[in-house]
């Protein structure tokens, strides 16, 4: 009789080194240059791709297991929330304008990142590394999947939720992110890095998934805290990439480190330019709020930042060159950024709307030294003239910053009271700036930015010529619902009565 | 170097002065008024006298603000490209040296019923 002899089953170790590092082989036809032609041109110097750690050592097979775990758990919770109405379990209607911005905003970057991580697998040159980008690209695409499922629910119910696709392409506020994404991925394969893998998945990840999964949690939306539970093993493994990244173009040749600390430079600032959309988030749009902006900043920007750059110092890397700046703009940036979308927000797909009487209380209390001072006054006199009738729409646009294409809302470092101009001249044209840390990146690539599409400047030239209406219809917004104030929208009409059926018998 | 890239590159910039039908684009904003979120993005013919554009676009667009009334446009300190500039009122923007996409500023020294002191 025949024993049946189990089948032998692969260590650990062995099993990363055969569904790893031994993938890769030495190109016999081709040069290495060819097959990898986009790893030197930057100036970064590898010396030995296998000097590459992977600290999870995650192989893809078990990949493939966990994460249909995930997703399994995921749509489960999904599936309740539909079913029971998670819809009106919210605190306010109000809390919508975040998750509307999310995902007109963020989740396409999420999508962005995907694509990002796919090509960047392909270009570098180590199977190590090769492998941790294939894991982070599926990782991201599933990460836009869930946010887009997860909202969808409210698209059934609420305004504003139903064409980001549209937005994403077309909108003045969401060319923010975009362009964000788009300068990244037209980089180089180390500056990718750098961009999305450190300084954004690293240095500024917190600043936007924690307060914004704990705001989802504070004001009852289970749907999104479900995929803030389901993306937050993938996010530790996308920071150690990061992480693990810079400290090996670091380690690998000490010329590396000038070139690394510019695009850390560039890419602290334009991450904190992108997150200045969560300083509003999180001081106006949650009904009930988890901590300030200003609190967020001084534990994950000041308090976690602060440290990694000391640990970093014995490369020789320093914290970010505009850090000072972006410590002044915290206590001024979300309520410029409220009062931004609240004058324009007849060109918004999300409501805005004047803080009452309490948010005032509680901002002012939060920002003692800025809010009562420099930005009561003015949501004083908007409410004033919303009370005679006369709501204040700004319809003058805005200068728009060729870099980071937010509009030039903020003021000078040093003073509150006197908005930043920058300006440059560069052959033959004018282009202008938000500030020194955008002025400098365009300087350092002219060629690049010179390009940047701004939506308000393109309002006006073909097809749309300055019509407001046709580029609302361009954009998808539909006027009257998805726009304007959240007071007197059908979004605040319908929570009220939806809940009011829910809690009382007329 | 103006772009990091492996061979030559040369951007094209996506709003140069063709690009808007014979109109230009001109910024302009008001010194420590800042009701009004960022400088107005404004679209006008390079022949408009600069008078037009004050009397037109720039008095409409300050309107919501409590001072727009008090502006006494005879005693205004302008400035463009942030270095101080007298207008002439009776010449075109063309005529006053405004380019595409140029930032004009004003300033009124005294009014400032927003702004903290």
């Amino acid at each position: 009789m025949e024993t049946k002899v189990a089948k032998k089953k692969l260590g650990l170790k062995d099993r990363y080194k055969l569904l790893t590092r031994d993938l890769g082989w030495e190109p016999s036809y081709h040069t290495k240059d060819e097959v990898f032609p986009y790893v030197k041109y930057e100036g970064i110097k590898i010396h030995d791709w296998e000097k590459w750690e992977d600290p999870f050592r995650l192989t893809m097979d078990a990949y493939w297991k966990y994460q249909a775990e995930k997703e399994r758990k995921f749509y489960a919770i999904i599936d309740a929330h539909t079913q029971n109405n998670g819809h009106l379990n919210l605190t306010d209607a109000r809390y919508l304008s975040a998750l509307k911005l999310f995902l007109q905003a963020i989740s396409p970057g999420e999508y962005a990142a995907g694509k990002g991580f796919a090509r960047v697998g392909r270009e570098f040159g180590g199977v190590g590394t090769q492998v941790a980008c294939q894991m982070q690209a599926l990782d991201e695409i599933r990460h836009a999947q869930t946010q887009i499922h997860a909202m969808s629910n409210y698209n059934r119910y609420y305004n504003g939720f139903h064409s980001f696709a549209d937005q994403r392409d077309r909108m003045w506020y969401t060319s923010v992110p975009r362009s964000f994404f788009d300068d990244a991925m037209s980089a180089g394969p180390f500056e990718f890095m750098i961009a999305i893998g450190f300084s954004f998945e690293y240095v500024l990840t917190n600043l936007l998934f924690v307060p914004f999964m704990s705001g989802a949690a504070y004001n009852g939306d289970m749907a999104t805290v479900t995929f803030g539970f389901s993306a937050q093993s993938d996010e530790a493994r996308h920071m150690t990439l990061g992480l693990e990244c810079i400290k090996f173009m670091l380690e690998q040749d000490p010329a590396n480190t000038p070139i690394v600390q510019a695009w850390i430079d560039k890419w602290f600032w334009r991450g904190f330019r992108v997150l200045g959309l969560v300083s509003a988030m999180m001081d106006y749009m949650l009904p009930k709020r988890v901590m300030s902006w200003r609190e967020a900043w001084n534990i994950y920007g000041v308090e976690n930042g602060g440290a990694l750059f000391t640990d970093l110092a014995r490369y020789g890397i320093r914290i970010p060159k505009h850090w000072d700046d972006a410590e002044k703009a915290v206590d001024h940036m979300s309520h410029q950024f409220m009062l931004a979308l609240y004058q324009w927000n007849f060109g918004t797909c999300f409501h805005t709307w004047i803080p009452p009487e309490p948010d005032m209380e509680w901002l002012s209390s939060k920002y003692p030294n800025t809010f009562d001072k420099y930005y009561r006054p003015r949501w004083e006199h908007l409410k004033k003239l919303a009370k005679e009738g006369k709501p204040f729409k700004n319809f003058g646009l805005a200068k728009l910053c060729q870099t980071c294409q937010l509009p030039i809302i903020f003021t000078e470092p040093d003073d509150p009271t006197m908005s930043c101009h920058r300006e440059v001249d560069y052959k033959g044209n004018k282009y202008h700036f938000c500030s020194d840390g955008c002025q400098h990146i365009f300087e350092n690539e002219p060629e690049k930015y010179v390009q940047a599409w701004l939506p308000m400047p393109a309002l006006f030239q073909e097809p749309l010529k300055g019509d407001l209406g046709a580029w609302m219809n361009w954009t998808s917004l539909i006027d009257g619902k998805d726009n304007g104030d959240y007071v007197g929208s059908q979004d605040e009409r319908n929570f009220q009565q939806w809940r009011g059926l829910a809690t009382t018998n007329t | 170097m103006p772009v990091a890239a492996l061979k030559e590159y040369i951007g094209v910039p996506r709003d140069s002065v063709d690009k808007f039908l014979g109109q230009q684009l001109v910024y302009v904003s008001r010194d420590h008024h800042l009701l009004f979120a960022s400088a107005f993005l404004t679209c006008v013919p390079p022949q408009m006298k600069f008078r037009e554009f004050v009397e037109g676009p720039l008095k409409t667009l300050i309107q919501p603000d409590p001072d727009a009334e008090k502006v006494d446009w005879t005693k205004v300190q302008w400035l463009k490209s942030n270095q101080p500039w007298q207008p002439q009122f009776n010449l075109s923007l063309k005529e006053n040296g405004i380019e595409h996409k140029d930032q004009i500023r004003f300033q009124t020294p005294g009014l400032n019923t927003l702004s903290a002191a």
